[in-house]
């Protein structure tokens, strides 16, 4: 018990007490620094025929904004939304309405059901997830027919599968995000 | 998780009005964000600058993906290869001693084919690609296929230009950056493609379909004569594309044409050449209202 107390006095969670302070860089960067990766990083990993990542970058941007509702303001789906635009594919715009509509959806969800479990989360990440492809879809520019809605299913699946992983992603780099770093 | 107290502020005046010019934001950002995708469905190119040039600063990023990612595939294909060999080398013996007699029969068919081109007077020309370049990316979680180029204006690529890779087409140039460009891939939901069948003459398009397949739609309408297996090469027609070329394999027969699948996959295709538009005379032409007049 005793060791227990001296614990906590001189080190928490994010490291020593003594002489280290959560940075600021830290503290606002790296969500935004994760989700512009997110939106980045799918072009690299394959060229395929069908489109088969999930839209890492929307999914980040709703896990930091379920995990942590203070750091994201309500219009950060404009910025991010636009540099996710530069690489997506879809027109321009695209994201940005969708980005920002999700986060006036999650706003308004939250504050309809505020006593939120994982399961909740999960569910509102599957209904905007689903909603984005589906909708983002239609309004691609493309000729729209069954079998592109069917193309993007499996894509749809694996995001909903991926969005657990998603989470605790987003929970180390929380931890990350507060860690102690030496200030003087 | 309890609700995050920042929804009710209390009697602060200041916070209230962060709260209500956040949401305006979000809204406002919405509308912008709406009105911009309306520009870009309208316009497609309108924003084609500051995307390439986004484009140009990952490049190199792209480039060194690029180069593991085949490295990774290239290992798999040869353990895989290992587990198979038995069976496989069998297989390969057969189907040597079949390809050794067809390539003969090519051969004699090549040389009659230019004992006819001299008889007919038409010059055989080597087409000396513009530039050979990496697949850096794609957008891979989009329904639209694109695919991106690690050239660009810089090396003398410009929209319209055919890319093929070893086995045959991937897709056509849309966009040039300086270091990069953007290419639409034939199985995009807006790519249209005029082919013909190897071994005879029936004419079709090969649309994309978004879903990595092609549709084969037969220009002349009556019975259809495709079936399954049958080779689509690049008939030429529009000017972009040379004839000749691989394009997509039938799998299925439909009711007007048939699905088919595209020969040259991006994912297993590492460098592609990116062509001169084969006759930029037509594309201008076809490009040029009716109004106006062609030539000089």
């Amino acid at each position: 018990m005793k060791t227990e107390y001296r614990g906590t006095a001189r080190r928490d969670e994010y490291g020593s007490r003594i002489n280290r302070q959560h940075s600021p860089l830290l503290a606002y960067g790296i969500p935004y620094a994760s989700i512009l990766l997110g939106s980045f990083l799918p072009t690299l990993v394959i060229a395929s025929a069908v489109p088969l990542v999930p839209p890492l970058g929307l999914m980040l941007l709703v896990g930091w904004r379920l995990a942590r509702p203070g750091i994201l303001p309500v219009w950060a789906g404009f910025p991010l939304g636009m540099f996710d635009d530069l690489f997506s594919g879809f027109p321009f715009g695209s994201a940005i309405l969708l980005w920002s509509m999700a986060m006036i959806a999650i706003e308004a969800i939250e504050a309809r059901f505020p006593w939120r479990g994982f399961l909740q989360d999960w569910l509102t990440a599957a209904v905007i997830l689903a909603a984005y492809m589906f909708v983002s879809t239609i309004m691609s520019g493309g000729k729209v027919g069954g079998a592109m809605i069917a193309a993007f299913t499996p894509q749809l699946l694996l995001s909903l599968l991926l969005f657990p992983i998603i989470t605790r992603i987003v929970a180390r780099l929380d931890r990350l995000r507060l860690m102690r770093v030496r200030s003087i | 998780m309890a609700p995050p107290s920042k929804r009710r502020p209390g009697f602060s005046r200041r916070a209230q009005y962060g709260i209500f010019t956040g949401y305006l934001a979000a809204g406002i950002g919405a509308l912008v964000g709406a009105g911009l995708l309306g520009l870009s469905l309208w316009r497609p190119a309108s924003f084609n600058g500051p995307r390439s040039a986004a484009r140009d600063i990952v490049a190199p990023a792209g480039a060194a993906s690029a180069e593991i990612r085949t490295d990774s595939q290239s290992l798999v294909e040869s353990i895989t290869g290992y587990l198979r060999a038995g069976s496989q080398n069998a297989k390969l013996k057969q189907e040597v001693e079949l390809a050794r007699i067809r390539l003969a029969e090519a051969k004699a068919v090549q040389q009659e084919n230019v004992r006819l081109k001299a008889l007919l007077g038409l010059k055989e020309e080597e087409i000396a690609p513009v530039v050979v370049a990496r697949i850096i990316g794609s957008s891979a979680s989009s329904t639209r296929r694109f695919a991106y180029l690690g050239a660009g204006r810089n090396e003398g690529v410009t929209p319209g230009m055919p890319v093929r890779g070893p086995r045959g087409i991937v897709g056509r140039v849309l966009e040039t950056g300086a270091e990069s460009s953007r290419v639409m891939l034939l199985t995009d939901s807006q790519s249209v493609l005029p082919v013909r069948r190897v071994q005879d003459n029936v004419v079709a398009l090969a649309e994309g379909r978004g879903n990595g397949l092609l549709r084969i739609r037969l220009i002349n309408l009556g019975i259809n004569p495709l079936k399954a297996g049958d080779v689509f090469v690049t008939s030429g027609a529009g000017g972009f594309y040379r004839p000749g070329i691989a394009v997509a394999i039938v799998t299925e027969k439909t009711n007007d044409g048939a699905l088919a699948r595209i020969i040259s996959d991006p994912s297993a295709t590492d460098f592609v050449s990116v062509e001169p538009i084969w006759q930029p005379k037509a594309v201008m032409g076809a490009a040029t209202p009716v109004e106006d007049r062609l030539g000089e």
